[in-house]
């Protein structure tokens, strides 16, 4: 099913985009799972992701931990550690 | 109870009277204004970029600003939060909270800035003088901050 996938700050920098429209495949099932398999997209996700435990997630614009699963999730967003305030 | 985001700047002032504006419940109003340093971590600062997660910010900025409403009496809050190029000076950000006593504007306000430098989708970008540019890194004592808010509920 087609997820659109967003990147906020350095890991839109490094990625290269803000957002795109990805179809997962069979197995990725949590936040941590597609972690892994975005890395093996290319080097730039390999990069932006090299720092995946300091980088937080949020499904449907929400905050989750990288247990979190994927069933039913429409926006999955990528950021490092908020520093607003 | 209202947030806002926004490119512009906010009048501390203007915005005290619209929350208070016919009420007369209300005892004690604490503001907490935000602003650009032009030193962090020893380095100068030439001006600074906030980039923000548009409709997640909106909504986590409510959830906490409802969080703050259920553990304060609070008779009014507002939250607003600028995005885009700031220069060294310029307002970041406003928190207003209104209470019939102070006790509870103080702490709500305290609480409102803990837990939003925490979780509201918010991301500093600095320009150095020479050019150069960095993202800002969070800091623990922000994390510890908004943890012992935890620990008191």
């Amino acid at each position: 099913m087609p997820v659109r996938i967003r990147y906020f700050a350095w890991v839109r920098e490094k990625t290269g985009k803000a957002e795109e429209v990805l179809d997962l495949p069979a197995g990725v099932g949590t936040v941590a799972e597609l972690v892994i398999w975005l890395k093996g997209l290319g080097p730039e996700y390999a990069e932006a992701f090299a720092r995946a435990d300091v980088i937080r997630a949020a499904i449907d614009q929400a905050h989750v931990k990288p247990t979190a699963s994927l069933a039913g999730a429409r926006e999955i967003a990528f950021f490092p550690p908020v520093t607003g305030g | 109870m209202s947030v806002r985001v926004q490119r512009e700047d906010f009048d501390i002032g203007a915005e005290v009277r619209r929350l208070a504006a016919g009420r007369t419940d209300i005892g004690a109003i604490v503001t907490f204004t935000g602003t650009v340093r032009s030193e962090n971590d020893g380095g100068r600062i030439a001006g600074m970029t906030l980039e923000h997660y548009p409709g997640m910010t909106e909504s986590e900025l409510a959830r906490v600003e409802a969080e703050a409403g259920k553990r304060w009496p609070l008779q009014a809050s507002l939250i607003v939060h600028r995005i885009g190029a700031l220069k060294p000076g310029d307002n970041i950000v406003l928190v207003v909270t209104a209470s019939a006593h102070r006790e509870a504007a103080f702490a709500a306000a305290e609480f409102l800035m803990d837990y939003l430098k925490t979780s509201a989708p918010f991301w500093k970008k600095e320009l150095r003088p020479d050019g150069a540019e960095r993202w800002v890194e969070a800091r623990q004592s922000d994390d510890r901050a908004a943890e012992r808010w935890d620990r008191r509920k």
